[in-house]
């Protein structure tokens, strides 16, 4: 404990020079703002800003990538807020009840407790990284492809509770997400599958291509076609910030939300991406009254935004311990330490403790200061709400393009895009709901990749997956979530779950 | 944005030059394609070395990543530009002498049609095996693997990435092509489970196992070159270990379209070559493992060469390769 102390005395010794201060500030602001653009994510960002960092010492130049990283993810919930586009997986549990939120005239509080609840959940995740970093490592080596399959399944079964209206709807939409997450090149073949043989779909559908299309640009279109409604959303503002009454609200659905994230945030693959899902479920299926999700309750975006924080930071734990990057934004991370001259691995903890060590305080300085730059900002945001939206519409078209186009460098995915828009305005229309088609798709690709890797493994036996305890726990859970929703004396209660 | 802009400005100074072709090369930024996700090992090379070309080129050279289908779609848009040298690409071993085979609708041809600059820089590829398998050397690891082909799991990228070229063609050596392989996306989630040992082995590049190696989370049976790698002394090469037809290594290289101008290219290997010879370039590269290029291989003609003959080496094995 003592060297713990030590050891994050040295780290804080280093993060808090002035010029890493300046480093960890410029890179949350940069964050904040990409994050606030839709579409343009952290991946992007990151991999423009890299040859900026190539004059700085190496970790002066993580601590402004690590900036830019949760700064993004803090941004990201501000457009699922105020105008109910995800930039990211993780985002998209916020648009729920954080747009309904808003709708209602409660943007500045749905925002407030957004940062609020990312900024506790940051703090208590920079404290397991500290204290618990390298025995937590063993986690991430536990999960197996069987492990994760089962986790997937688990995760699926979340989708279920998502539902806002039909649970038959809701299910269509996961086979949907599914189904598309299956378009592209077969990773173990190399075989491409249904692509029509047009080339830009080789490696699948992009989730930014997809959630900008259904959620952003379906979103214009409804927009467009009722814009009286939208101007009586505008005439109301209401409080800033949270009050006592909505803080006492969310302090368990925040507490929760950071364990559950921090927990998801270490396994391999992404398993980061589950972390809001899984919190909303929780809050949901524990609330005393359910019927209020969907329609604005706070904990479904107090408990989610401290689960997409705190996974954001533990998912640094394989990457500082191991040396193996969970994600895509960790693999850049890597890039940035390679281009440095650290090449990761399983001594940088023992062999650059400054890095190690200067990294995680700042993450803790850099919670801090993106509750410095987005409380304020939280009126600005708000504000831009009572833009006329025939001035807003436009503005949010272009900047989505802008962040698709960025993603590959492509430009037929903006047409993609487009493509989807009109899908997505399609589904509206039709009382489908986009969130658990996301979901099916995002966890879709995961778990193919996965049931694959683990059947072939065992030589094709599916007992593989009820085996292997951890495994076969998470099977149990699946199913007795499935069961609650489904058995027939609980139907009275499913239907105040399910239904609004 | 910046990007579109500038592609943009490109486009319409090249419209008001009126194809005055490479005169005075260059006057404006070049746009190198990396055909992967900034922050990947070829990625890096091209950072590295293209800082240093801009400075001798008087112009900067901008990386434009363009990932898809194991980076043919970036090296089809970049052999598919104006060949006027101000589109070039860095691909590797994978997109230039594995395509071919592994791509059987390609869009471009490796061998005639791109006009090669240079190698940039050489990775030695390792046989790496989780920490607990039996087999404590190469010599006994290749009888284990031959005895019982079906007792093994091998590891890769993908198809179309470079651990699984490597590995097809090691498997393909052994006579094992049928031997379990299981794809992951990245090298990255690869090595996590043969750090925690759900799989057996893999081949990949130095610059991703070494620390790992040192660590002793997993083990490496031998490196595929013809030298032992100062960054793991200790490893023997496939030579030393028995198995001296097994030699790849996963190079790094620049090409331009075909029929790029005379002086534009050699600009361009000038640059390259000057690049190389800078200490400072010279040990970043060298401090991941990279293997600087002999003065042959800087050549459009050394480099051609090395990508047919790569191309005949692995073509057989890719073929065969059960997809």
């Amino acid at each position: 404990m003592t060297e713990m102390f030590a050891n994050l005395g040295l780290g804080f010794g280093i993060a808090l020079t002035l010029k890493n201060i300046a480093l960890c500030f410029v890179g949350c602001l940069v964050g904040t703002l990409v994050g606030v653009l839709p579409g343009v994510g952290p991946v992007a960002t990151i991999a423009m800003l890299l040859p900026i960092t190539f004059g700085l010492d190496p970790v002066g130049a993580l601590i402004m990538l690590a900036g830019i990283y949760y700064g993004a993810q803090y941004g990201g919930s501000t457009t699922a807020i105020l105008v109910n586009i995800p930039g990211e997986a993780t985002a998209v549990v916020t648009t729920l009840d954080g747009h309904q939120m808003a709708k209602q005239g409660r943007a500045g509080v749905a925002l407030g407790t957004a940062a609020i609840g990312s900024f506790v959940a940051g703090c208590f995740a920079t404290l397991i990284i500290a204290a618990l970093g390298a025995p937590l490592t063993r986690l991430a080596l536990l999960f197996g492809p069987a492990e994760y399959f089962s986790l997937m399944v688990m995760g699926l079964c979340f989708a279920v509770v998502l539902a806002r209206g039909s649970i038959l709807k809701a299910f269509c939409m996961i086979m949907l997400g599914l189904l598309l997450s299956t378009v592209g090149t077969d990773l173990e073949t190399g075989q491409e599958r249904m692509t029509f043989g047009f080339p830009p779909l080789a490696d699948g559908v992009d989730f930014a291509v997809l959630a900008m299309g259904v959620f952003g640009f379906a979103e214009v279109l409804r927009n467009l076609e009722n814009p009286e409604a939208r101007d009586v959303v505008r005439s109301k503002i209401g409080r800033l910030l949270p009050d006592w009454n909505d803080i006492k609200q969310s302090t368990a659905p925040v507490l929760r939300g950071t364990f559950i994230g921090g927990i998801l945030g270490i396994l391999p693959g992404n398993g980061a991406v589950l972390g809001p899902f899984a919190s909303y479920t929780l809050e949901k299926k524990i609330a005393k009254d359910p019927s209020r999700f969907g329609k604005g309750a706070i904990e479904g975006v107090a408990g989610p935004e401290s689960a997409n924080n705190a996974g954001a930071q533990t998912a640094f734990i394989p990457l500082l311990t191991l040396g193996i990057p969970p994600n895509a934004v960790m693999a850049l991370m890597v890039g940035a330490m390679t281009i440095h001259g650290i090449i990761p691995g399983p001594q940088v903890m023992t062999k650059n403790p400054d890095l190690f060590w200067g990294m995680i305080a700042s993450m803790w300085i850099g919670n801090l200061m993106l509750l410095v730059i987005n409380l304020p900002l939280v009126g600005l945001w708000v504000k831009l709400l009572q833009v006329p939206y025939r001035l807003m519409f436009p503005a949010i078209l272009i900047f989505c393009s802008i962040g698709i186009y960025s993603v590959n460098n492509q430009p037929v995915d903006v047409i993609f895009t487009a493509l989807f828009g009109l899908f997505g305005y399609l589904l509206i229309k039709l009382g489908f709901e986009p969130a658990p088609m996301l979901l099916g798709f995002v966890l879709g690709k995961l778990m193919e990749e996965k049931l694959r890797q683990a059947l072939i493994i065992s030589r094709g036996s599916f007992m593989t997956f009820i085996e292997r305890p951890i495994s076969a726990g998470l099977l149990v859970v699946a199913v007795a979530i499935l069961v609650i929703a489904l058995l027939p004396s609980m139907s009275k209660k499913r239907d105040e779950v399910f239904t609004e | 944005m910046k990007k579109a802009a500038l592609g943009l400005a490109a486009a319409l100074t090249l419209a008001l030059a009126g194809g005055a072709g490479a005169q005075g090369y260059p006057t404006k930024p070049i746009t190198m394609i990396v055909p992967f996700a900034a922050g990947g090992p070829t990625d890096i090379i091209a950072r590295m070395v293209s800082e240093n070309m801009s400075k001798t080129l008087g112009q900067q050279i901008v990386i434009e990543n363009v990932a898809g289908a194991g980076g043919t779609t970036g090296i089809t848009r970049a052999l598919t530009a104006a060949p006027d040298g101000y589109t070039i690409a860095m691909g590797h071993l994978g997109t230039f002498s594995a395509a071919p085979a592994t791509y059987p609708n390609l869009k471009y041809d490796p061998i005639d049609g791109l006009q090669a600059i240079g190698l940039a820089g050489g990775t030695p590829i390792l046989i790496v095996a989780r920490k607990n398998l039996d087999a404590t050397d190469l010599k006994g690891f290749v009888a284990a693997v031959k005895a019982s082909p079906d007792k093994f799991n091998e590891a890769h990228a993908g198809v179309g990435s470079v651990s699984w070229t490597t590995c097809t063609l090691l498997k393909g050596q052994l006579g094992v092509p049928k031997l379990n392989s299981v794809a992951y996306r990245g090298t990255g989630p690869a090595l996590n489970d043969l750090v925690s040992g759900q799989i057996d082995f893999m081949c990949d590049q130095i610059v991703s196992v070494a620390e790992q190696v040192k660590a002793g989370t997993i083990k490496a049976y031998a490196i595929a070159s013809a030298e032992r790698s100062p960054a793991l002394p200790d490893v023997p090469t496939t030579k030393e270990a028995g198995l001296p037809e097994y030699q790849i290594e996963a190079w790094n290289g620049i090409v331009a379209p075909k029929g790029t101008p005379k002086e534009a290219v050699d600009k361009l290997v000038a640059a390259l070559d000057k690049a190389l010879n800078d200490e400072n370039t010279k040990k970043r590269l060298m401090d991941l493992g990279t293997v600087i290029p002999t003065a042959a291989e800087r050549t459009p003609e050394g480099f051609a060469a090395l990508i047919k003959r790569d191309a005949e080496k692995l073509s057989p094995a890719l073929k065969a390769a059960p997809k």
